[in-house]
């Protein structure tokens, strides 16, 4: 051993701690290394707060200044499919909940199953979404040359779409970096990596996966709810 | 300090509440509320990611310390709607068509 000194008499337990494997040496115990990165990953969360804010203030900007524009694009978008999503996505939030309970409970399988549930609904949201993005490109209102739009005021409504693809574009490249982090989490899980005393990955992996669910949560009524009644 | 577990049913309850929300949001947006339908819309959105956070995310159990970060990621987020549409929403009328 590198040191012969006893502890000093407050100190067992967190000596007790220390000789956890996952344990980093900059921290007192496991307790402080989980709020640790959990701290972390709400402040990268803060970020990306802000990182989708700058669309969400340019659609906020449009939307005042061609309110009738954005009614009848966005009255072009789905909204059978898009509540569809909403629902798969709120599940798969639901799924993620419950894979972290179970890591923190040590149940290994239960942890694996609920993750590939994750999965497969992130990858049915892709899926619907990248069927609505088809659709789209069908009816000619990706924004660029080939844009058509019949309705009074084309040029805007190009500009609703520009916003609309931006928006879940940038939405749905989140998906995907976190459908990459639940295999990472399915791998360590199957290696078995976590245990109910630490399990960090799959705590802060589902701050993440819940953060792009609240995303969406704002999308679905800005995009596909502007004016319906009309 | 053993943290908090969670039981599943906060999580089922969270989810059924979240459904139905979805599912009001969907149904209230045929119904011209006039200027209250965008008000409706954001405040549904708002309870939804707020349980989500709360429940979902552990901030309810969680350290003070993200109440902090949360707060702060919505602070910013308000510094940058609000001057940004204090510029846009005064400019005179011409300049907009």
């Amino acid at each position: 051993l590198p040191s012969a000194e006893t502890p000093a008499p407050g100190v067992h337990e967190r000596v007790e701690h220390a000789h956890h494997p996952a344990l980093m040496h900059h921290f007192d115990d496991l307790d402080q290394q989980r709020e640790a990165a959990s701290l972390g990953m709400w402040v990268f969360l803060a970020t990306e707060v802000l990182f989708f804010g700058g669309l969400f203030a340019a659609y906020l900007v449009y939307r005042v200044w061609y309110p009738n524009a954005f009614g009848e694009a966005s009255r072009e978008l789905d909204i059978v499919l898009g509540s569809i999503n909403t629902a798969v996505l709120i599940s798969s939030s639901l799924t993620m909940a419950m894979a972290v309970h179970a890591a923190a409970l040590g149940r290994r399988r239960t942890l694996m199953l609920f993750l590939v549930f994750t999965m497969l609904f992130g990858a049915a949201f892709l899926g619907i979404k990248a069927y609505e993005y088809y659709e789209k490109y069908l009816e000619h209102h990706i924004p660029g040359a080939n844009f058509q739009f019949h309705g009074p005021d084309a040029p805007h409504a190009q500009i609703f779409f520009s916003l609309y693809f931006a928006m879940t574009g940038l939405h749905a490249a989140h998906m995907v970096i976190g459908l990459g982090l639940m295999t990472v989490l399915l791998f360590m899980a199957w290696r078995r990596y976590f245990s109910p005393e630490w399990h960090s990955p799959v705590e802060i992996g589902g701050l993440y996966w819940h953060f792009v669910d609240i995303i969406w949560i704002f999308l679905f009524p800005l995009l596909y709810l502007v004016d319906r009644h009309s | 300090m053993a943290h908090y577990i969670v039981p599943p049913r906060t999580y089922y309850l969270v989810f059924a509440a979240l459904l139905l929300l979805t599912a009001l949001t969907t149904g209230v947006a045929f119904v011209n509320l006039g200027v209250f339908s965008p008000i409706v819309a954001m405040t549904i959105a708002v309870v939804k990611a707020l349980m989500v956070v709360l429940f979902f995310m552990h901030l309810k159990y969680g350290s003070r310390l993200n109440w902090v970060v949360g707060a702060t990621a919505i602070f910013w987020l308000g510094i940058l709607l609000a001057l940004a549409m204090s510029d846009y929403l005064t400019r005179p009328a011409a300049v907009v068509s």
